[in-house]
């Protein structure tokens, strides 16, 4: 069991829904963007994920874009990004992290090498947009085997067909992308997203959270209300990209949590 | 023979994209049913006569081929050593090679009822193909294109919009070629259920590098008859020279022989200001590693940490940090060999082709040429070079004017 099947476990003893909220890992700098991750548990996000920036970020939007380069500019690496994970398990044991991005950084570093690093920083799973079910050798497969989720997107266009060789080695939960587009684009409806989810979970006993296009408290409530859990990335970022205070952030934040956590 | 084909250099990619360890299919899953259901198209397609039928009609037709090899005999005499021959490739429609892989995507494109054609483009010139075509069969065409490029090719931006297609200036990044096929990618995410991709380069997810190369290796087969129409019955070139950005020239001119041991392959990359520690070049098989971009395992130019860089050249149609996945396998297995081009022995070549053969050469396959100028003189005069003459320089007038420091406004 990872963190990840304990806090699904605690939250369905609880009946609540799963609100994870991404941020770019470095993102406008190293000291705040820790200080915002260290800050997300105490504003009831229960699951982390962090953002591994990379200089062309294919399925990401204008904000999500903006902040990775933020990040990359302000010296972000693969190394500074795992030494924040072994920061925030200083303090804080429980709380799942699951690291989001592309796979070059990643393969660059080496894969052995980056699973036992990633570990060894209380990492507990991993999604990383350009690896499908076709590519699973590259990744997915050594990382199950270090006992580290991987958590496949399931997408609009993955058919009745196809997925199960999505769901066939995902690990953690399934993450529902809500939208065919980049991440800070369309708005995500309740009323798409419902008959999708329940589509995959007739298929898989994972948990469903569902993202891309979901910006308010609201939003989050409701499509929380047809799924496992709601996914708040570019509304997030965009506070950060503000310039606004960190407090202020970690109130919005709690915001989403709440209207999440209200389903 | 058994053992000659079973050790073919021609059967790749395998089923999963693969040449060797490069190429493959690393894209989001929102786009992975597409590029299934396009890898069945191509595949019925290519076993389809009236699919060829068609392709070769509007490769007669349309765009003018076969292109000439022509005996560069000026050249030849010039540097006194192998018989050079140019493949004519810049005679075509719309004035390089690219068009000859578009015909062939738009035709699958309509094949499968798609309505909406994205490209990316460089130096322009796969934009303008793209948009011929498009308006040859009346289909919406979005180009994506760096800010940077936009104004450095205004001619080329030009003629896309007078064929009627939108021109997007990409500024996300750093506003280059890369980042202008990242926008595309985002396009293409967005607008999956009408819109094709018709990438302009063998590089991208499988099936793209095959079937780029399978539509440019009309070059090639070209080449081999026409050579014999020349030199006699059976005569092989001994070296085939072509320019590499993504490299889908070179492997249309490459392909067809890679199995003929005797053949020699050369390609040449963009070395900008010299392969040095600045990376201020596009030669990514001298200068970078392996990595993945853009939906394929290659050689790219990227730092320690994997993060991608710009590539630098005089030449907008090579600067690109990747290259396609066969050439890096080719490259790994030792069939062919790739040498780097500086700007300013591009700039010395593209001259010499003005003076001595009357061709105004792109600046791309002058990177080619400079590489000729440097081995023919030491080989043998019954040595034949192919060279893939691959795109026309009106595109590259005003660059070479400012490097060349003559003032177009006063033509003086």
């Amino acid at each position: 069991m990872t963190r990840i099947d304990r806090k699904f476990a605690a939250l369905k003893e609880e009946g609540k829904k799963a609100f994870v909220a991404y941020v770019m890992a470095g993102d406008p700098d190293y000291d705040t963007s820790l200080e915002v991750i260290k800050g997300l548990p105490g504003a009831g996000v229960d699951i982390i994920e962090m953002g591994i920036p990379f200089t062309d970020p294919m399925a990401d939007g204008p904000t999500i874009q903006l902040a990775g380069q933020r990040a990359l500019d302000a010296g972000q690496t693969l190394q500074k990004t795992l030494d924040m994970a072994t920061e925030f398990r200083k303090t804080d044991d429980t709380t799942p992290i699951v690291m989001m991005g592309y796979y070059n950084p990643i393969y660059s570093r080496g894969v052995p090498k980056f699973l036992e690093d990633a570990k060894a920083a209380g990492i507990d799973g991993l999604i990383v947009v350009d690896l499908p079910p076709e590519e699973d050798s590259e990744l997915c497969i050594p990382a199950n085997e270090a006992g580290m989720n991987f958590i496949r997107l399931a997408t609009p266009t993955t058919d009745d067909k196809r997925l199960p060789k999505v769901l066939q080695n995902t690990s953690g939960f399934v993450y529902y992308v809500s939208i065919t587009g980049i991440t800070g684009a369309a708005e995500a409806q309740a009323a798409d997203v419902a008959p999708e989810v329940a589509r995959i979970k007739s298929q898989t006993d994972l948990p469903v959270i569902v993202g891309f296009g979901i910006k308010t408290p609201d939003a989050a409530e409701s499509i929380a209300s047809v799924a496992d859990g709601a996914v708040v990335g570019s509304a997030i970022v965009k506070l950060i990209e503000e310039k606004r205070p960190v407090d202020e952030i970690l109130a919005y934040v709690k915001s989403l949590a709440d209207g999440t956590h209200r389903a | 023979m058994a053992e000659d084909l079973f050790n073919s250099f021609m059967n790749g990619p395998d089923e999963n994209g693969r040449f060797g360890d490069f190429g493959g299919r690393f894209v989001s899953e929102t786009l992975m049913p597409l590029i299934l259901s396009l890898e069945e198209e191509y595949e019925r397609a290519k076993t389809d006569p009236t699919f060829w039928a068609q392709m070769d009609d509007l490769w007669k037709h349309y765009v003018g081929r076969p292109s000439p090899l022509y005996f560069a005999e000026r050249l030849t005499e010039h540097l006194g050593g192998a018989k050079i021959y140019l493949k004519r490739d810049e005679l075509n429609h719309t004035g390089a090679h690219k068009i000859n892989n578009v015909l062939g995507q738009i035709l699958l494109a309509m094949r499968m009822g798609k309505t909406r054609i994205i490209a990316e483009t460089g130096a322009g010139q796969h934009g303008v193909a793209t948009a011929t075509v498009c308006a040859r069969f009346g289909l919406k065409c979005v180009v994506y294109m760096g800010a940077h490029d936009v104004e450095r090719q205004a001619p080329n931006v030009f003629r896309m919009r007078l064929l009627g297609a939108e021109v997007v200036p990409v500024t996300s990044g750093r506003g280059t070629l890369k980042d202008a096929m990242n926008d595309a990618l985002r396009d293409w995410v967005t607008n999956v259920h009408d819109t094709f991709y018709c990438i302009g380069t063998v590089a991208g997810p499988h099936p793209y590098p095959a079937m780029v190369r399978d539509f440019q290796s009309i070059i090639g087969k070209e080449v081999r008859e026409q050579l014999q129409e020349h030199e006699g019955e059976g005569r092989l070139p001994d070296t085939l020279i072509a320019a590499i950005g993504g490299g889908s020239n070179a492997m249309g001119l490459f392909f067809p022989f890679l199995d003929d041991k005797s053949v020699n392959i050369i390609g040449v990359e963009a070395g900008g200001k010299g392969v040095n520690e600045k990376m201020e070049h596009c030669a990514s098989l001298t200068g970078g590693r392996p990595g993945v971009l853009h939906g394929n395992r290659t050689y790219l130019l990227q730092d320690d940490d994997g993060q991608i860089l710009e590539g630098f050249s005089i030449s907008a149609g090579l600067d690109y940090p990747g290259i396609g996945p066969e050439h890096s396998w080719l490259h790994d297995t030792g069939r062919a060999e790739y040498v780097s081009i500086t700007d300013k022995e591009a700039l010395e070549a593209f001259q010499l082709s003005c003076k001595l053969e009357g061709i105004i050469p792109a600046l791309e396959p002058s990177h080619a040429l400079a590489h000729v100028t440097k081995i023919a003189p030491d080989l043998p005069s019954d040595h034949i070079i192919v060279m893939n003459m691959c795109g026309r320089g009106d595109k590259d007038i005003f660059t070479v004017a400012k490097h060349l420091g003559f003032d177009m406004k006063t033509s003086d």
